[in-house]
């Protein structure tokens, strides 16, 4: 006999925090080409060149910059292309 | 190794590659097949009598790779390296890894075979050296590829942002030598392959 499906499963949930958006970000790191970089904006995220290149160069000189914002689902969505592409990214919430 | 790419039309890059630069870029893309593989947990998926739909189903791993290379291409998602980790982030990177490495080693490997697929498709002139020339479609599968070539060199190599290197100053003999100069080598055709796409 099937039993009934409690509801307990959720109950530690946390407070939900739809209104925080989740960013990606990208890592500088010491092998890949500015060019590349530039170009895999460009490619995946369909940036302009000039917003490529200016995040490509707050990745380069401040070490990191925010690629893109949204869902934490969106996020992770970007941040495995990323990870196909070679990119060092990681997904945090913004606060 | 003197080959670099040039732009062709429609998005198009050729490049002339001598027998001697045909044959590092096949041995090297080899081993980094031999090195991404199918995965801790993917390695059922290769035998011959394989489920594939069960590969469909196969968690990947929880834990980043051992070798420090493929930690590299495989990064953890959660874990921001300015701030120390905590439970919370080692689960949720162990639950990214969970469900997308093995999606991952395979796009690296269907890149990676790609470009040995190229390379065994060349017809050489005379003297050795074959024109390879990549379509518009075939360019982000070789940028790819040589971007987890350089960054599993570069890895074995430690290099940093120092230009001024002592990986630079190697003695002739020293066996870090060669990797040093196909390290570059890759660099100069990942830059050049680059600029053919740059719009």
């Amino acid at each position: 006999m099937e039993t009934e499906q409690t509801e307990s499963s959720e109950a530690p949930f946390e407070a939900p925090a739809p209104d925080i958006p989740w960013v990606t970000l990208v890592h500088n790191d010491p092998v890949n080409l500015m060019s590349y970089v530039t170009y895999v904006f460009q490619a995946y995220f369909g940036y302009s060149k000039d917003k490529a290149k200016a995040l490509m160069l707050d990745v380069h000189h401040k070490g990191r910059a925010a690629v893109s914002s949204g869902s934490r689902e969106e996020m992770e969505r970007d941040v495995q292309a990323l990870h196909g592409y070679g990119l060092w990214a990681t997904l945090t919430q913004d606060r | 190794m003197a080959g670099y790419f040039k732009a062709a039309s429609d998005g198009a890059a050729v490049v002339t590659l001598d027998e001697v630069d045909t044959s590092i870029l096949r041995t090297l893309t080899v081993q980094l097949l031999e090195l991404i593989g199918p995965g801790p947990q993917g390695a059922d998926a290769d035998a011959p009598d394989a489920d594939p739909l069960a590969a469909l189903f196969t968690d990947g791993p929880t834990t980043p790779p051992d070798d420090p290379a493929l930690a590299r291409l495989f990064p953890n998602a959660y874990h921001d390296p300015e701030r120390a980790a905590d439970d919370k982030a080692d689960e949720a990177s162990a639950e990214f890894r969970r469900y997308t490495e093995n999606d991952l080693r395979a796009g690296k490997r269907a890149d990676a075979l790609s470009v040995v697929h190229d390379l065994d498709h060349l017809t050489p002139r005379r003297n050795g050296s074959a024109r390879l020339t990549l379509s518009r479609e075939q360019v982000p599968r070789w940028l790819r590829t040589l971007n987890d070539l350089r960054l599993t060199i570069g890895t074995v190599l430690d290099v940093d942002d120092d230009p001024d290197s002592a990986l630079y100053h190697l003695d002739d003999d020293d066996p870090r030598k060669p990797y040093v100069i196909a390290y570059m080598w890759l660099g100069a055709l990942q830059e050049t392959l680059v600029e053919t796409q740059l719009r």
